[in-house]
């Protein structure tokens, strides 16, 4: 493994996309080279070069190259997206779409991300250590895909509309979440270790959501079926089931009704 | 105005009978001229080596107006990563399968298209489509007004009031700067009003007691009383479902019963759109099997009709109709989001993103009977390449389409790698057909075909000295033909050069010039007919939601117009 070490030298005046910041984009190249590879600035193409310094070297593929990155980089986005292997930590807070479409790697953010982090994200694992927006692990504005697999982490709290339209995969909010949690979801797992507001499940057709505090307002569309004993992400303790949303289509296997599971600690 | 000269290309020109001989092009003012009437000082290009035909000409394509923009706004998905400038003169070139007006003049030009038909205006929403058309760069457009389930229509129809139902036509043309009468599931979209649909021909429409077949008969009838450039075109009914070839058979036969009448050069009276969609066997989509043979038997006998094919080309799309009920139907089936919209007295629309997956046997069924379609059709001029663009797929592909009817390798090699392959084989009858569609046969299914089929003949889709300059370019060696489909995909997909009206506009498969794109519709003089005057005025009065006044298309809506006009006065 090579690391590629990045640290932003000029703020960017809009925003900088930076979709080309993954191991795969840098794979099998030296500092002068990454500086080359273009990033996007409102209407006007630019380069990594113009906003990073870059020092190091990156690993003959995606696999085995690091990235770390140093300085503010609050007004970039994309940062990550799409990176299928090799490892980034982000020193700094994010702007969207970090960590979206992600297929593989590992990619950790030290700070805060903002809102539609980690859409459609299909293997890998994703780190935040800090808060994240809205929109986490949501599908983009309009898809019907959001994530597909690999686990997110957020070590803090997180928005709004997470994990909509999920469809595999595993999400762990270790703080609190807001309202509309797992909307549309047909797949996959959720686990909020802290408070959820309301709205959680809503339209919920398959897949299964924890949460370990109190839910504010619980939706009418979930059925108390038993409690049962779990253990959720190395939490061992007896959870009520409840099945819903009744309200929503639910696919049939071997003759039974699938619905999706709320677990609610007791 | 420049002068070109052409040099040394293989030029494939049906109107001329030209077969892919070595011919000098000249240009001079816009137009194709003899070699001997440029002067000295005429730019030469060098094809040596290359291609040359027509610009081609889309025939059914929805590319503007309130559906197609609805579409972009309830799929932002459509656009993700596509928000980037490329170099060069052009805007940014956002969305897949409904991509934006600047993409949609710049990759029909990248392609060699110079021309393209919105298959489908609602005459309520014309000025929308206008606007649209004019933000569209290099290509020339026009656009069919929906007929066939308008209240007007029916109740002329239904009393079999021919020169009303043609007065009515007339004005409408005249009001939306409309090209000519489009069908779509004659009845069934009104029927849906009721929460009906009309899935034969001889299904009636509630409360107008008149059945598809009477509404097409008629349509066909009035086309041909006002002599219009283009025939009847027609989205059939039970489009999708299977088992619909019979449906589709007996509306086939209803042109056998009207002659064509105009001054264009054109043969058909019918011309039957995405006929993919309407070739279907099987009692439902567990058993669903190709009809192609069955249905194009029927097309190759009868030469009164033209078709387009509606290639299916295993892409992420986006369906859009005026056949509201066939939407819903849709977004029954895949659950994914419905957009649906009902146009006061004269149509509806309805719009479901779809996914047509290798892996999924009827998405790969779609596939190989759009194909036989093509390859089953005795007389080019009368079968012409579409994917309903974006119902079957992207406008875009068509240099893929084009790659699998021209090299039998590729096609099989896509065919018996199908997830179901076996399946596939044996409910379609695509890999017993060896035939690759020559250059010139392409040259007549992309370009003399469709202008014929549109009236346009005159003035466009070949090459002959006196015709528009609109001429396309491709990087392909007719005496070293490529042998990998792909090497066909990549010289359709960018032209070497493609002048519009005499102008280069693509260099290299670059935009180089936005060219003067015009606006054609056809202008008709009718009798004065007091009895359609007074239904206009009494329907907008009772149940238009806008004044008459505000219903017509300004003509700054379409600044650069070619107007077709005509005289249908009857003594
Ligand atoms: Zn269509």
């Amino acid at each position: 493994m090579k690391t590629v070490t990045l640290t932003v030298k000029k703020e960017p005046e809009l925003y900088l996309e930076c979709e080309t910041l993954t191991p795969d984009a840098f794979a099998g190249k030296k500092a002068d080279e990454i500086a080359k590879i273009p990033a996007y600035q409102g209407r006007e193409d630019t380069t990594l070069g113009e906003y990073f310094s870059i020092a190091g070297q990156a690993g003959a593929s995606a696999a085995e190259t690091q990235i770390i990155i140093n300085g503010d980089c609050s007004k970039m986005k994309y940062i990550g997206a799409k990176m299928s292997a090799g490892e980034m930590i982000v020193n700094s807070d994010t702007d969207m779409y970090t960590g979206g479409w992600m297929t593989g790697g590992k990619l950790v953010v030290k700070g805060n991300v903002h809102s539609f982090c980690g859409l459609g994200m299909e293997g890998g694992e994703f780190i935040i250590e800090g808060d994240a927006g809205n929109y986490l692990a949501a599908s983009y504005r309009g898809d019907w895909r959001g994530m597909q697999g690999g686990v997110l982490r957020v070590k803090g709290n997180a928005g709004s509309d997470i994990c909509t339209f999920m469809n595999g995969g595993e999400v762990i909010i270790e703080g609190n979440v807001d309202i509309h949690i797992g909307t549309h979801m047909e797949g996959g797992k959720i686990v909020v270790k802290g408070n959820a507001n309301r709205r959680v499940g809503g339209q919920l057709v398959k897949g299964e959501i924890y949460v370990f505090g109190n839910i504010n307002v619980m939706m009418p569309g979930f059925k108390h079926n038993r409690d049962v004993e779990l253990e959720v992400d190395g939490t061992k303790a007896v959870f009520a089931e409840y099945l819903g949303d009744l309200g929503e289509r639910h696919p049939k296997r071997k003759g039974e009704t699938v619905y999706g599971k709320l677990y609610l600690k007791k | 105005m420049s002068e070109y000269i052409i040099k040394n290309g293989h030029v494939f020109d049906p109107v001329q009978k030209i077969k892919g001989d070595k011919k000098d092009i000249a240009i001079k003012d816009g137009k194709i001229v003899e070699a001997s009437e440029v002067s000295s000082s005429a730019k030469s290009i060098n094809a040596k080596g290359k291609t040359i035909m027509a610009g081609a000409m889309e025939i059914h394509a929805h590319v503007a107006g309130p559906k197609v923009n609805a579409g972009r706004w309830f799929r932002p998905e459509d656009k993700i990563f596509d928000s980037h400038k490329k170099p060069g003169m052009t805007r940014i070139e956002g969305g897949k399968s409904i991509p934006t007006v600047f993409k949609t003049g710049y990759e029909y030009a990248r392609m060699g298209y110079t021309f393209a038909m919105e298959a489908a205006m609602p005459p309520l929403y014309a000025r929308h489509v206008h606007e649209e058309i004019h933000d569209t760069p290099i290509i020339d457009e026009a656009a069919l007004p929906v007929f066939g389930n308008n209240w007007f229509i029916l109740e002329y129809l239904k009393n079999r009031e021919i020169e009303n139902t043609a007065a009515y036509i007339a004005w409408i043309l005249n009001q939306t700067k409309g090209y000519g009468v489009k069908i779509v599931n004659p009845g069934g979209t009104e029927a849906w009003a009721w929460g009906l649909n009309c899935l034969t021909i001889n299904d009636p429409v509630p409360y107008f007691e008149i059945t598809p077949a009477e509404i097409v008969t008629g349509l066909m009838e009035a086309n041909e009383y006002l002599g219009l450039p283009h025939s009847v075109h027609i989205h059939q009914n039970d489009l999708g479902n299977p088992g619909n070839y019979k449906v589709t058979l007996d509306t086939l036969r209803l042109a056998e019963k009207v002659k064509p009448k105009n001054d264009f050069g054109r043969d058909q009276v019918m011309h039957s759109t995405h006929l993919q969609f309407h070739a279907y066997g099987g009692e439902s989509f567990a058993n669903i099997e190709s009809k192609a043979k069955e249905v194009m038997d029927y097309v190759n006998s009868n030469e009164a009709i033209t078709f387009d094919t509606g290639n299916v080309t295993l892409d992420e799309t986006t369906t859009m109709t005026a056949d509201g009920p066939f939407e819903h139907h849709l977004c029954s089936l895949n659950h994914l989001k419905w957009f649906n919209v009902d146009v006061e007295l004269e149509t509806a629309a309805g719009i479901v993103p779809y996914v047509y997956s290798p892996n999924v046997s009827v998405n790969a069924i779609q596939w190989a009977i759009g194909l036989e379609l093509a390859l089953y059709a005795k007389d080019p001029m009368r079968c012409f390449i579409t994917t309903d663009h974006p119902n079957a797929g992207p406008f875009t592909r068509y240099p893929r389409v084009m790659s699998w009817l021209m090299c039998a390798k590729t096609r099989n090699e896509r065919l018996n790698t199908f997830k179901n392959a076996d399946k596939i084989i044996d409910r379609t009858t695509l890999a017993e057909i060896d035939r690759e569609i020559s250059l010139y046969e392409l040259a007549a299914m992309t370009r003399a075909g469709p202008a014929k089929s549109l009236g346009l003949s005159k003035d466009f889709g070949g090459l002959k000295p006196g015709m528009n300059a609109d001429i396309a370019i491709y990087n392909i060696n007719p005496e070293k033909l490529p042998t990998k489909g792909e090497d066909y995909e990549k010289a359709f997909s960018n032209v070497a050069y493609l002048f519009k009206d005499g102008k280069i506009c693509v260099k290299d498969g670059t935009v180089v010039d936005n060219g003067q794109k015009k606006t054609f519709w056809v202008d008709v003089k009718v009798n004065p007919n007091k009895q359609v005057r007074h239904d206009v005025v009494e329907k907008f009065l009772k149940y238009y939601s806008v004044n008459e006044g505000n219903y017509s298309v300004p003509d700054d809506y379409a600044p650069h117009q070619h107007i077709i006009s005509l005289d249908a006065t009857h003594a």
